[in-house]
């Protein structure tokens, strides 16, 4: 099967060039598998990656146009080749498929991401009645793997001004959160045109999702939640 | 080209939980902490622990941080040092309670407390029934920690050097460690940071096998960094493979399966767990387990075209219990397996997941070796804490749940000493102009380039022999041909060359520096297994079938340098209650 492999290395390539693989594919390959072959051939191809399943978010790359993460998507998911696979768009790329996620972490670091509480701590657990708690899945499994993110066009456009779709599913992931005791800091942090309201709900990033969450719905929480103070 | 130097007081290399709960200690106490890792400090391997963290919280039925310490003692197969397990299972509780005020969305009871489930080897009222230790976030349970952590961090302040990978520590004249000459991945340019403290944080070295839970980064960076200081590395010879990996695969399905219900079968249909452990069956330790496992597929009752291995039964659990409490797993297996099991059993086979033995650690996290006299001299400086230790608290085998325990309780614990050991050494040492020169002749060692090796070729020959001669069961001519294929490797890697010696981003050089630290771990390994000549815990001797407790109930400490090994006693005297002597050991 033909895999077109993105390739650039600052210190010898003038410009990005793609690089044609023949990889032969078995039952039960993923895609990392495949980039992992390619680099035992050619040492000087670079990729992260590390848990090798899908808990880590070190491989998100786009491959046929869609974000997704090379070690949990099965090779048999594209009947035919060529199967092209390029970095993540939208970010600066240091090296072949490795990209600088500065802005993206940035973003993330602006949302407080940690759990904010007035009360003195208690001797033991604060205490979460099971629904509370079920209120937060589909927003703590988020790995940070940026394919949501990178995603965007919103983001794209405005990575600096825009949270993006993953830093806003942790907003509301501690929003959520009954244990959680600074909403009006928070929301009064997310204020203005920009930081959340430039989602023009593409939902490209629901798509992208490896996860399979949905920061389309979170960011639709904030916003009512936050009509519904403004009121 | 000239070397970038900075100083900072502590100086952590890694991560993972352990590495970011001393860093967070130390940054909210305004020290200048800088904190490398070769990855994002999410993607550390801690992210992957699925099963929980034990505390006796008793949220679910009565319980005591004394039967955990029995439990514990007796999962060590009495080689974990009593003092240590001591504190650790005390130390728990309010550990976990803290982590939960720090955010981590543990699963809950309906009481509104923190879920707890039943795990391997664990036990209420010294042996008798089986207890509900383990608190749990689903079995993504890692995952919400570190996050956690991390979060936390970000709070904190503190100073990360993302994708900065650790060459070698750097020593003054007497020894004591004054930092580390690190490389800055994206660019390729090395620096030095200067501390008057360095912690070792850096995992574990499961890489050293072929089919293996562990993640590419677990490479044993640390150890192989403390070997080559003159630290020596304890008990490696123990090294546990997790009962159910994927088959053919490697990767984790969480113990927290079988405590929650689910059992293994061989292909007859039978719980053959019955026959090794009668009263905990499933939930034996994780050593029993494996051995059973492979002695099925041995004589012939292993599953599937090649009878090569067992299958794990959860469907019975019910669609609603997996989809709740073992989410991850399922993902897992139908990604991998194309099996869904909430209505199909689970192919599993032993991987290759946990060292046991690791740099030699005092409860305080100090790094303590036989430098000039007395088994347990503390190098000046130094730190490890996390699976890169030994602390001991896990002897000759974990027991599930302990894991996170320990880097928790150890990570933190480092941080507090830390602080005291600034207070006490306000100025930085020098350090020694022959280590940096040391440290900058490995960092230039992947310069050459021509003909030569791959580091693939020697890589995957080298994690072949490790997985063939030092697996579940050893006997001696398998491990002595072991040692000389070991270190018949070791001598070929002078001839490695890079096609690519750029410097931007280059994979290639650091996979060329890891292959370097797993061989040098895998010489402690299979040196240490080669000449304990009993079978305890994980280290498993058809030839020595038995415990020698006369003979044996000591720590190995493996010296690169001599290409030696040492002994030392088992701290055998808790803190504060009786010593639990050893006795057999049965599930």
């Amino acid at each position: 099967m033909e895999f077109q492999i993105y390739r650039f290395n600052p210190d010898v390539d003038q410009e990005p060039r793609m690089q044609s693989f023949a990889v032969e594919v078995e039952r039960g390959m993923m895609l990392r598998d495949v980039l992992l072959e390619i680099k035992r051939r050619d040492e000087s191809f670079a990729f992260r990656h590390s848990c090798g399943e899908g808990v880590c978010g070190s491989d998100g790359v786009n491959v046929n146009g869609r974000n997704q993460l090379a070690c949990i998507t099965p090779v048999s998911d594209y009947e035919k080749g060529p199967v092209v696979i390029r970095p993540l768009p939208g970010r600066p790329v240091t090296r072949d498929l490795v990209v600088d996620m500065s802005d993206f972490y940035h973003q993330y670091h602006a949302v407080d991401p940690w759990l904010k509480r007035k009360d003195p701590v208690p001797e033991q657990e604060n205490l979460q009645t099971p629904e509370q708690r079920a209120r937060l899945d589909g927003l703590w499994e988020c790995i940070l793997c940026g394919c949501c993110s990178s995603s965007c066009p919103s983001f794209w456009w405005n990575p600096e001004k825009f949270l993006g779709p993953q830093a806003l599913l942790s907003s509301w992931r501690f929003l959520a959160d009954s244990r959680d005791q600074a909403e009006d800091e928070r929301l009064d942090a997310l204020d203005g045109p920009y930081k959340v309201f430039r989602c023009h709900t593409i939902m490209n990033c629901v798509d992208a999702c490896p996860k399979h969450l949905n920061p389309t719905r979170a960011i639709g929480h904030i916003r009512n939640l936050m009509l519904k103070k403004s009121v | 080209m000239s070397l970038i130097r900075r100083n900072f007081d502590v100086l952590i290399i890694g991560a993972g939980g352990a590495g970011l709960n001393a860093a967070v200690q130390l940054a909210k106490a305004d020290m200048r902490v800088a904190v490398v890792s070769k990855v994002f400090p999410t993607r550390s391997h801690t992210v992957a622990a699925q099963g929980g963290v034990n505390a006796a919280l008793g949220n679910v039925n009565d319980d005591s941080w004394h039967w955990h310490m029995f439990d514990t003692v007796k999962g060590s197969d009495y080689l974990g040092d009593q003092d240590a397990i001591e504190f650790m299972c005390r130390e728990a509780i309010p550990t976990v309670y803290e982590l939960e005020h720090n955010g981590v969305p543990f699963s809950r009871l309906d009481s509104g407390k923190i879920y707890q489930r039943s795990f391997g080897g664990q036990s209420r009222g010294f042996g008798e029934e089986q207890a509900s230790r383990t608190c749990a976030a689903a079995d993504r349970t890692g995952h919400a920690i570190l996050h956690t952590l991390y979060q936390q961090n970000i709070k904190a302040r503190s100073h990360f050097f993302t994708e900065y990978f650790a060459i070698d520590l750097l020593q003054d004249a007497e020894g004591g460690v004054t930092g580390a000459l690190v490389m800055d991945i994206a660019s390729g340019e090395p620096m030095i940071l200067n501390a008057r403290a360095t912690l070792l944080a850096t995992g574990g070295c499961g890489q050293v096998f072929r089919t293996t839970s562990n993640a590419h980064i677990n490479t044993g960076d640390g150890m192989a960094m403390a070997l080559r200081a003159g630290v020596p590395l304890q008990d490696m010879e123990f090294f546990q493979f997790h009962p159910t990996g994927v088959a053919g695969r490697g990767m984790l399905i969480t113990e927290a399966s079988r405590g929650e219900g689910g059992y293994l079968i061989n292909s007859e249909g039978e719980r053959f767990m019955e026959r090794y452990a009668p009263g905990a069956k499933d939930l034996a330790s994780r050593d029993v387990v494996a051995r059973a496992i492979v002695t099925e597929v041995r004589e012939g009752r292993g599953c599937g075209p090649n009878k090569d291995y067992v299958l794990l039964k959860v469907d019975h659990l019910g669609e609603e219990v997996v989809a709740k409490r073992l989410p991850g797993i399922r993902e897992t297996s139908k990604i991998f397996l194309g099996v869904d099991p909430a209505f199909e059993p689970i192919p599993v086979y032993p991987t290759a997941h946990y060292a046991m033995g690791g740099i030699p650690s005092d409860r305080f996290g100090r790094v303590v070796a036989p430098v000039h006299h007395g088994p347990e001299e503390v190098v000046q400086g130094l730190y490890a804490a996390g699976e890169c230790a030994c602390v001991s608290v896990h002897g000759a085998n974990r027991l599930g749940g302990n894991s996170l325990l320990d880097i928790l309780v150890f990570g933190r614990l480092s941080g507090l000493d830390i602080l005291e050991y600034l207070g006490e050494h306000p100025r930085h040492r020098l350090t020694d102009s022959s280590s940096e020169e040391c440290a900058m002749a490995r960092f230039q060692r992947f310069d050459m380039s021509g003909e030569g090796i791959t580091v693939a070729e020697l890589r995957s020959e080298f994690r072949k022999v490790m997985e063939d001669h030092a697996g579940v069961f050893r006997t001696d001519a398998v491990m002595r041909e072991g040692v000389d294929k070991v270190r018949d490797i070791r001598h070929r890697l002078e001839d490695v060359r890079l096609a690519d010696t750029s410097r931007t981003y280059n994979t290639a050089r650091i996979e060329a520096f890891e292959l370097e630290n797993l061989i040098d771990v895998g010489i402690s390994i299979v040196t240490a297994a080669l000449h304990r000549k009993e079978s305890r815990g994980a280290h498993s001797r058809p030839d020595y079938p038995e415990r020698d407790d006369r003979n044996w109930m000591r720590h190995s400490l493996y010296f690169l340098e001599e290409d030696r090994l040492d002994y030392k006693p088992v701290r055998t005297k808790p803190l504060s209650v009786d010593s639990f002597p050893p006795k057999p050991r049965v599930y």
